[in-house]
Formats: C-alpha cells, sequence, structure tokens
C-alpha cells in the first residue's frame, strides 16, 4: 500500500515555495511514485550514438529501475528496447556492452529478435497453433522505448504520456551544442571508460547539489583549500600543474560563485555558471583556437569558447560539463541509493590536451576515490542520515527566494541563490501530483 | 641488494599505510613517481584513459594533508589493513626491479568494513642503500565495478 498512491494533495503539500518536506529523500513510496512519475514520463539520457557505432552494436543501463538497452540498426537508426524477454521475463543481454549481430536472444528457451525488438523466432513454433500468441503481450516482443537524439545524446520516454522532447528540455539543450561545437568538426565520442561510483543516499541530494554554489568553500575546503595552499608559495606565472588549475578554483569566494550567476528553465532544469566558472581560467590553446575559427568563424568561436558553464542539469537523470565535456549520469536504485556515472567525451579534431583534462579532471572530482567526491558523498549521507531527526520535518530552500520567480519560464539570477532546486521541486511536484 | 630486501621494503611499506605514517610512505616515492589504480583490467595508459587514481608526489601531498586536516569523510576517519602475499620478484631488467604482490585489503569506518582484493605492482629503484617507487600500480579485482568512497592507500 502506497500511502501518497491515491492522494495528490498530500504530494502538493510536500513542495512548498520555499521548502521541500522531508519524505522527499527518505520515503520508500515517494522513491517508487517518483520512478513511475516523473522518471518514467521525462525523457532520460540511455547514451551517446558513438558507443554504438555499428549495426547490432549495444549497450545496457537501467532507467529509472527498467533494464533497457540501445541498439544500432542496420539503417543507421538508434533503437531504446526493453530489455526483457516477450517469454517469461529474463533479461536478454546482460554485458554492458557488445555486439549482438542480427538478432538477440534469450539465453533461457532461446526466443529470439530482430534488432528493433519484433520476434524472429520461438523454438517449436506449432506448440502454439490455436493460441492467441499473436494477439498477446508477447507478440510485442522487446518493446521499445519513445527515442530522440540530439547531438548524439540519446534519450528515452519510458511512459506512452509525457511531454514532447523539444519542450521539455527548451533552450537548456544549447549546453549540449556548446560542448559539442567545442569540436572542430562538431561531434564528440564517447572515450576513456566510465567511472561508476555508488552513493548510499537519494538520487536528488545529488542533482540539486550540481548547481549548489554554496557548499565548495565549505564542503571543498579540505581538498581543494590544501591545492591552493602547496601551490601558495609559487611565482604568479609559474605553469600550474592540470590537478592545480582545477582543484583550485573550488576554493573560490561566495563573491566568485554569487557573481557566476544560474540560469533556470522549466520542467526542473538549469545551469550555474551563467557568466563564468571554475573553468574559465584554464589555459589558452592556440593552434586549437585557430583550428575552431576556421571551422566556426570568428564570433561564434568567440561565443563558444567563451561560454564556461559550469554544471547544466537535464532533470532528472543526466548532469553536463560542456567546458571539459564531461557527464555525470544519476541512476536512482532505491530511495537510498544512487548509481553516478561519470563519462568522458573526447572532441573530434581537437588536440590531446583537451582529453587529458577531461580525464584528469573526472578522476579528480568524480572517482570513488576522489578527495573532492569523498566529502559531496560523505554531506549526501549526513543528509539522509539526519532528515530523520525529528521536531522540524522541512528543507530551507529559501536563499534569494523572491515569489515572482515561480511564474518565470527562464531566469538568470546571482549564482549562490538556491532557486535551481525550488525550481527541480516545481517540475516535481507538477509530474507527481497526476496519476 | 637481496630478493629478502625487496620482500622486507614491500611489507614495510604496506605498514607504514596501515599506521599512518604518511610522511615516511610518502618519502618511498622517487621523484617523478607515480601511485596508480586503473579503472580496466590491463589498461595501458593513464593520461588518455580515466583511472580510479593517478597521482604523482604533488597530489599524494594533497591527499596525505588533506586526510591530516579531518574532512567531513574523515569523521569518523578511516583505517586499512593490508593482508600480503610474499611478493613475486622479476629480475632486475637494467632499471630496477619489478614485483607482483597478490593482497587482500580492507578499509573500516565506523561500523562497516570494505574488502578489496587484487595484484600490487611495484616498480622499485636502487637509491641510498635502499629503494625508491618509481610506480605503484594496484590492479584491483573488481577494478569496474560501481564503487562506494574508497578513502585511504591501497
Amino acid at each position: 500500500m502506497n500511502r501518497y498512491r491515491d492522494d495528490p494533495a498530500a504530494i502538493r503539500a510536500l513542495v512548498r515555495d520555499d521548502a521541500v518536506h522531508r519524505d522527499v529523500y527518505i520515503d520508500a513510496d515517494i522513491f517508487r511514485l517518483e520512478m513511475e512519475r516523473l522518471w518514467a514520463r521525462t525523457w532520460l539520457y540511455v547514451g551517446h550514438t558513438s558507443q554504438v557505432p555499428d549495426p547490432g552494436d549495444y549497450i545496457t543501463c537501467d532507467l529509472a529501475t527498467e533494464p533497457v538497452l540501445m541498439i544500432r540498426q542496420a539503417d543507421q537508426s538508434v533503437r531504446v528496447l526493453r530489455n526483457r524477454c516477450a517469454h517469461k521475463g529474463a533479461k536478454i543481454v546482460s554485458d554492458a556492452s557488445g555486439n549482438t549481430g542480427r538478432f538477440l536472444r534469450c539465453p533461457y528457451h532461446n526466443w529470439s529478435y530482430r534488432t528493433d525488438g519484433s520476434i524472429a523466432a520461438i523454438p517449436l513454433r506449432q506448440g502454439y497453433a490455436g493460441t492467441n500468441l499473436d494477439h498477446c503481450e508477447a507478440a510485442g516482443g522487446l518493446r521499445p522505448v519513445a527515442t530522440e537524439t540530439y547531438r548524439g545524446f540519446v534519450f528515452a520516454r519510458l511512459s506512452e504520456d509525457g511531454p514532447a522532447f523539444q519542450a521539455y528540455f527548451g533552450d537548456s539543450l544549447s549546453s549540449i551544442d556548446y560542448m559539442a561545437d567545442r569540436s572542430p568538426e562538431g561531434e564528440m565520442e564517447v572515450a576513456g571508460g566510465v567511472l561508476r561510483y555508488m552513493h548510499d543516499s537519494n538520487w536528488k541530494l545529488f542533482v540539486e547539489n550540481l548547481n549548489d554554489t554554496m557548499h565548495p568553500m565549505a564542503a571543498h575546503e579540505s581538498s581543494a583549500g590544501t591545492a591552493k595552499e602547496l601551490w601558495a608559495d609559487k611565482p604568479a606565472d609559474a605553469p600550474k600543474p592540470m590537478a592545480i588549475e582545477q582543484l583550485v578554483p573550488f576554493a573560490g569566494s561566495y563573491d566568485f560563485f554569487d557573481k557566476m550567476g544560474v540560469r533556470v528553465f522549466d520542467n526542473g532544469h538549469s545551469y550555474s555558471g551563467a557568466h563564468f566558472s571554475i573553468h574559465s581560467a584554464y589555459a589558452a590553446v592556440p593552434d586549437y583556437e585557430a583550428a575552431m575559427t576556421r571551422a566556426h568563424g570568428e564570433a561564434r568561436t568567440k561565443d563558444i569558447l567563451g561560454t564556461v558553464r559550469h554544471n547544466t542539469v537535464y532533470y532528472p537523470s543526466l548532469t553536463i560539463k560542456g567546458a571539459i565535456q564531461t557527464i555525470r549520469v544519476v541512476r536512482p536504485i532505491a530511495v537510498d541509493k544512487t548509481l553516478i556515472e561519470s563519462w568522458s567525451f573526447r572532441l573530434k579534431g581537437a588536440p590531446d590536451i583537451f582529453f587529458k583534462r577531461n580525464v584528469t579532471y573526472t578522476r579528480l572530482i568524480n572517482s570513488p576515490m576522489s578527495v573532492v567526491g569523498h566529502d559531496d558523498q560523505q554531506c549526501y549521507r549526513l543528509l539522509q542520515e539526519g532528515l530523520s531527526a525529528g521536531s522540524n520535518e522541512w528543507v530551507n530552500l529559501q536563499r534569494d527566494y523572491h515569489p515572482e520567480e515561480r511564474n518565470a519560464p527562464d531566469l538568470t539570477v546571482n549564482g549562490t541563490s538556491e532557486i535551481s532546486m525550488r525550481n527541480q521541486f516545481r517540475a516535481w511536484a507538477n509530474l507527481m501530483s497526476v496519476a | 641488494m637481496t630478493e629478502a630486501d625487496i620482500t622486507r621494503f614491500i611489507y614495510h611499506e604496506a605498514r607504514l599505510l596501515d599506521e599512518k605514517r604518511w610522511d615516511e610512505w610518502y618519502a618511498l616515492f622517487a621523484e617523478g613517481g607515480h601511485y596508480w589504480v586503473p579503472l580496466t583490467r590491463n589498461q595501458p595508459d593513464a593520461e588518455l584513459h580515466t583511472s580510479l587514481a593517478y597521482e604523482d608526489k604533488l597530489l599524494l601531498r594533497l591527499r596525505i594533508e588533506r586526510l591530516r586536516r579531518r574532512p567531513p569523510s574523515q569523521r569518523p576517519e578511516s583505517w586499512s589493513q593490508h593482508v600480503l602475499q610474499a611478493p613475486e620478484i622479476e629480475a632486475d631488467a637494467g632499471d630496477g626491479w619489478r614485483t607482483r604482490t597478490a593482497f587482500h585489503y580492507a578499509e573500516a569506518r565506523g561500523d562497516a568494513m570494505q574488502m578489496y582484493t587484487g595484484v600490487a605492482v611495484h616498480h622499485l629503484v636502487a637509491a641510498a642503500g635502499s629503494f625508491r617507487i618509481r610506480l605503484k600500480r594496484i590492479n584491483l579485482l573488481n577494478c569496474d565495478a560501481a564503487l562506494p568512497s574508497i578513502q585511504l592507500f591501497l
């Protein structure tokens, strides 16, 4: 029995304009409804087309706790299918990636499927003579999921109902353009492996943190502050090791993070670093800038390289860092368990230094052995535990709250505002309160 | 240098970590030395492929100084125990010694304990009557698993 399922008023009551009730983070009934109503109805990141270059290539993952596979078709299109045999329900594919050839075959009874999910063969088919096999649930094969691809980023919507892709993301898609256009060829490819970091906390705590600019100077004082001190006695013009260049900005002042700015969009999306970010001061690469100018023209190149957004949140499943071509993907497992995957992209036609930056950054920040990640992870866990304390059941999200923000579909404000979290919960309440 | 000297050095290195004698441990690394935990099996490269950790002496110093500050994730603090098999020592190829040491590693924090196993590959060079570490590469058995925070040194 799910006590929230038939009570939309109770769900709405969990979200105030400037606060949320703790149940959104710690209640297992809410988590189950989130998967059904919020995650299943929105566009979730699956993978990138460069991961499945040839027909029959596939990757697997769980979307909203449901197993799916993304697979390249003979006609070069990419489909997302439910990874569940139409017969008894076994997962068809278990490897994280591979090539299946022309058919997918269930290991249990050899039901086999074409790469579009339709049934190709069933052993001893005559045994179904006189049944309604061709008209029952099994006839659907491996059922496809609605799929949209944007600059190689493949998104899927599990539910048949929900917002259209373009309407759902709107202008927030520009962050993907700014990321891909950092390639002189306008294209990227996944490379260098995936870091998989298991978090013992609710998925929203991670997503909110991506635009939380009030935590670095506190939670990361021990790592970024130490990096700053280790470099403090070097002359100002000494060439900085990549690690120092990347870690020290985390120790930026409140003023720095406030002036960065944050922009929010309808449906919970947002990015911090509207004006500049912790990635703004990386060393220039002159040959690359010349190649970019040849490819994109002077004005657009200036625009692309001058746009160094911090984290863009594609609510609820994807966060990207265009300035260094890395993404983090949110895979919820339980109310207090979330897998975060960090993927790296190589800019086609760009020198190796960009990929080295990317690999260094993601290792320093997103690895299970990251000295930055350890303190984030610990803070999420402290929230998960602390919220069980009695007497105050509300999480305060009031920093720089102004009532007029509630009706603005696209708004840029000061960087230390908690507007991105309030914006996420407005989208959350809208989706969650509809049965 | 005898095989016994090398074996003693490998055991001593692990003991310094478990006793949190980090400055002494840091001093075992040669200039330009690295501590590397690859993300995939047989990973050839650390600069153009992501790793779980790949640290030069500057980053090792950062990690040590941070641990000393008792950051949020070190309240309560973590403790480690290395359980080592006798190292297999390859013949000196002219540029030092390479050893393979199978290990179990436990990291405890509060009520939780994580267990890992794998092989540590050392590249040692002679220095001042002892050895310095050119590279300590830790091949974790489950390097490609979804992992929780691993906070101390393998």
